[in-house]
């Protein structure tokens, strides 16, 4: 049965898990991820969810962990933040280098030094080497319903990459809403049994991943990057499917928001998106034509939408809840690289806001638009990077 | 109790891998699918067993062997144990066979995490008392005074003892062993296949290239390992300490050849001086008390 | 204890039922090595000294059997033994161990 219920976002993670037929959980603490593990525990020990719980000992044996089982033939799920998936840094890279489709939920947090629990995207970013499909969450449904989608996803036989599930701490994973947790089997025939490329089988035995010499490895490497290839593709189909099976859809790789005559687009990921949304019909109301463009997948990344915004914007704002040191903001430097080649380019403007869980709301988004129109009128980009909301 | 004339003919280490002439870890092998079959599933960190499978496309193991990260074994044991129980395949043995590096350095934390979740699985510590794989650097399981080429004036600081930490989790077996004794290693891990829990084996493994000496000795090495009393034979079985045959009869010190005719054997304890190896044969004496009292029950 | 697999050990080639790949097509998505019989190649090219048995001595104890690292001795059902020369490395340990000394260790010839 289909089921409205009001919760958090964390929570709802441990709903998609168990409504996903995961078999195995890694479970290790951190705020802001740990109640989307106790959650779970309260499910499998209740016996609502018939899955081994692994009570690890660090993130980098959840990560292994999750990696053994995949392996071994059943459908995991671990959940991190932060420093937790920094610590599992190597055994991501593993893990897609396996092929192996475990998604996780990665529950955004600042990285330290020094301590902060509150939210920005730079853990989460700063993975995004590792062969990861990365899916950012505007809300507590969408959390539910990705998580799912990437479990199909991932275990497509064109993909077989492993997916991590972005949400903000504290803004989504400790913030209730109301979220349909669909009917069971309803989930179950858009979500078949656990595929993976391989087993570990005594019937067919074989070493995996033993050493691979420079006469292969590219060519295992170049297969992971076409699996990415075929992800991008896929994901706006499985989005669509999803939508016709529950009537809940997210526009595939980019949510977008009045962008078919917008004169500058905003480009932020995760909830920031959603403060856009407000901030774009605020300044329509006022006569500007300004759209909001969320990158709703960062990993692969959607270069052939961003033309396509690209197309018939003057400007392009992004909105970085992150920087990369002695660089810019990831989100600014991919838009950069996509429209490299095009020979018509809007201009780009690169904001850096809301690190370490600062505050972004519709009225510095809409300061951000402003500013932005400002230098569409004047031809020209003023300052490529600011920093919003610094203290003077 | 077996006898090697019943030991399988079977081989599921290959002829033609990689590893040195007169490899110690790979009559450990030998011996490991000798006691279990091929119905296991092995998990190797990087350590000397991951390069002695050969390059890819061909491996020299005819078992499923997941090759993993070098900290993780108990880990991704403790993952595939959690996803055979889920497919109901309780009949295949997991088996995380480690090198000491892999085990008592960078392994040890997952190791106890794997023991305290009492994770159904057995795992072996080969022990050639060095990084092997990384060419012999030394690691938490190089005893007193060898050297390595990161000790090249000798280690300062002595052996960790893991089979004890391991028996600390009170886990239901702690074993030690030598290829050298191979009916009472196959037997020990037999054993181990039928208990239930966290088992814990570790297998001297004497390495000609480490231990520089010349490569038709390992066996007589590991001989006199035991015979020394520098390596004890023993098990501690649901927290009960049984040294085994030939280690039981050597508590009486004078049934002990002295320690000095085992580091004679290797160039890796060359430069060692008189005061260095009455120490060793000290901590040796030392030891046997301590194992004296275990045996008795007189402690735990 | 033992699973019965598709092929039968000494048949299984180099590379396995997969062979070495030509093409990326061929490729496995992950790299996946099968069980194959000198995954290093013969090598027995290793070897400088070679184990010759002296079978009026040798009393079939199978020792030399067991403690070879490379399995490279044939133990026949007969409890019979032969050296694989094709893969044995002559690191001496069954000359070293044979109770009896029916093996000797001699130079190969070049």
């Amino acid at each position: 049965m289909a089921q409205i219920i009001i919760d958090t976002a964390n929570h709802i993670a441990g709903y998609a898990a168990k409504t996903a037929r995961v078999k195995v959980v890694a479970a290790y603490p951190i705020t802001p991820q740990t109640t989307i593990v106790e959650k779970i525990a309260e499910f499998v020990e209740s016996g609502e969810m018939e899955a081994e719980y692994i009570r690890v000992e660090s993130e980098h044996s959840a990560m292994a962990a999750c990696i053994g089982a995949a392996a071994a033939g059943v459908r995991t799920f671990t959940a991190t933040s932060a420093h937790g998936l920094a610590l599992m840094h190597e055994a991501l890279h593993w893990a897609s280098g396996a092929r192996l489709p475990i998604v996780m939920a990665v529950v955004n947090r600042a990285m330290g030094a020094p301590w902060s629990i509150w939210p920005d995207l730079s853990d989460s970013l700063s993975q995004r080497d590792t062969g990861w499909i990365q899916f950012y969450c505007a809300d507590n449904q969408e959390v539910f319903d990705t998580i799912i989608q990437a479990y199909r996803l991932c275990e497509d036989e064109r993909v077989f990459l492993p997916a991590m599930v972005c949400l903000e701490g504290f803004i989504l994973s400790h913030t209730y809403m109301p979220v349909k947790i669909h009917d069971q089997e309803e989930v179950d025939a858009f979500l078949p049994p656990y595929k993976s490329g391989w087993i570990l089988d005594v019937n067919n035995p074989f070493s995996h991943a033993n050493l691979v010499s420079p006469e292969w490895y590219m060519e295992f490497r170049y297969m992971i990057q076409e699996a990415m290839e075929n992800a991008k593709r896929l994901i706006p189909e499985i989005d669509k499917e999803y939508g016709r099976h529950f009537g809940l859809q997210y526009g595939g790789l980019i949510d977008k928001y009045r962008c078919e005559d917008a004169e500058l687009i905003i480009c932020t990921m995760g909830t920031m998106g959603c403060e856009a949304k407000i901030a774009v019909d605020n300044l329509r109301r006022e006569g500007l034509k300004v759209g909001a463009a969320r990158i709703r997948v960062y990993r692969p990344f959607p270069v052939e939408e961003v033309r396509k915004l690209a197309e018939q914007a003057s400007i392009i704002a992004t909105i970085d809840r992150h920087i990369s040191f002695g660089m810019e903001g990831f989100l600014a430097s991919e838009i950069k690289a996509s429209l490299y080649h095009m020979k018509d380019k809007p201009l780009l403007a690169g904001f850096i806001a809301g690190l370490g869980g600062r505050d972004v709301t519709f009225k510095t988004i809409e300061g951000i638009a402003k500013k932005s129109l400002k230098w569409m009128r004047a031809g020209r980009v003023e300052e490529e990077t600011v920093w919003v909301d610094l203290r003077g | 109790m077996v006898t090697i004339k019943e030991f399988p003919k079977e081989e599921y280490l290959l002829k033609g891998h990689a590893a040195c002439a007169g490899c110690g870890p790979s009559i450990a092998l030998r011996l490991l699918f000798k006691a279990l079959g091929n119905k296991v599933i092995m998990v190797v960190p990087a350590c000397c067993t991951t390069v002695i499978q050969g390059p890819y496309p061909f491996t020299s193991f005819a078992v499923p062997l997941q090759n993993m990260l070098f900290e993780a074994t108990g880990a991704t044991c403790s993952g595939i144990v959690a996803a055979l129980k889920m497919r109901g395949l309780d009949d295949i043995t997991v088996v995380g066979w480690a090198g000491d590096g892999g085990t008592v350095d960078i392994g040890l934390q997952a190791l106890s995490g794997a023991a305290e979740r009492e994770t159904n699985f057995i795992y072996i510590c080969y022990d050639n008392e060095a990084y092997g794989n990384t060419g012999l650097q030394r690691s938490g399981a190089t005893p007193y005074g060898a050297w390595t080429t990161t000790t090249p004036t000798g280690k300062k600081e002595r052996k960790k003892n893991m089979p004890l930490i391991m028996a600390a989790h009170k886990i239901p077996y702690v074993a030690t062993a030598c290829p050298s004794y191979p009916v009472d290693f196959v037997n020990k891990l037999r054993k181990a296949k039928e208990i239930k829990g966290t088992k814990y084996i570790h297998v001297l493994a004497p390495c000609p290239t480490g231990w520089r000496y010349d490569t038709s000795k390992t066996v007589e090495i590991g001989r006199l390992a035991v015979q020394t009393g520098i390596w004890v034979l023993y098990e501690i079985e649901n927290g009960r300490f049984r040294l085994n045959p030939p280690s039981d009869r050597l508590i009486d010190k004078s049934k002990r050849k002295p320690v000095k005719e085992y580091l004679a054997m290797q160039d890796r304890f060359r430069h060692l001086t008189e005061a260095d190896i009455e120490k060793i044969q000290t901590w040796v004496d030392e030891d046997w008390e301590y194992y004296s009292k275990l045996a008795s029950n007189e402690c735990v | 204890m033992r699973v019965r697999l598709n092929l039968p050990i000494n048949a299984l080639l180099k590379g396995g039922k997969m062979g070495v790949p030509k093409t990326r097509k061929e490729m496995p998505l992950t790299p996946i090595s099968y069980p194959t019989l000198g995954s290093m190649g013969k090598t027995g090219s290793w070897r400088t000294f070679r184990p010759i048995i002296d079978y009026s001595k040798c009393t079939k104890c199978t020792l030399c059997w067991v403690y070879c690292p490379d399995a490279a001795i044939t133990r026949r059902a007969d409890d019979s033994l032969e050296i694989d020369y094709d893969y044995c490395k002559g690191c001496g340990i069954c000359a070293n161990e044979c109770p009896v000394k029916a093996i000797t260790m001699q130079r190969e010839e070049e």
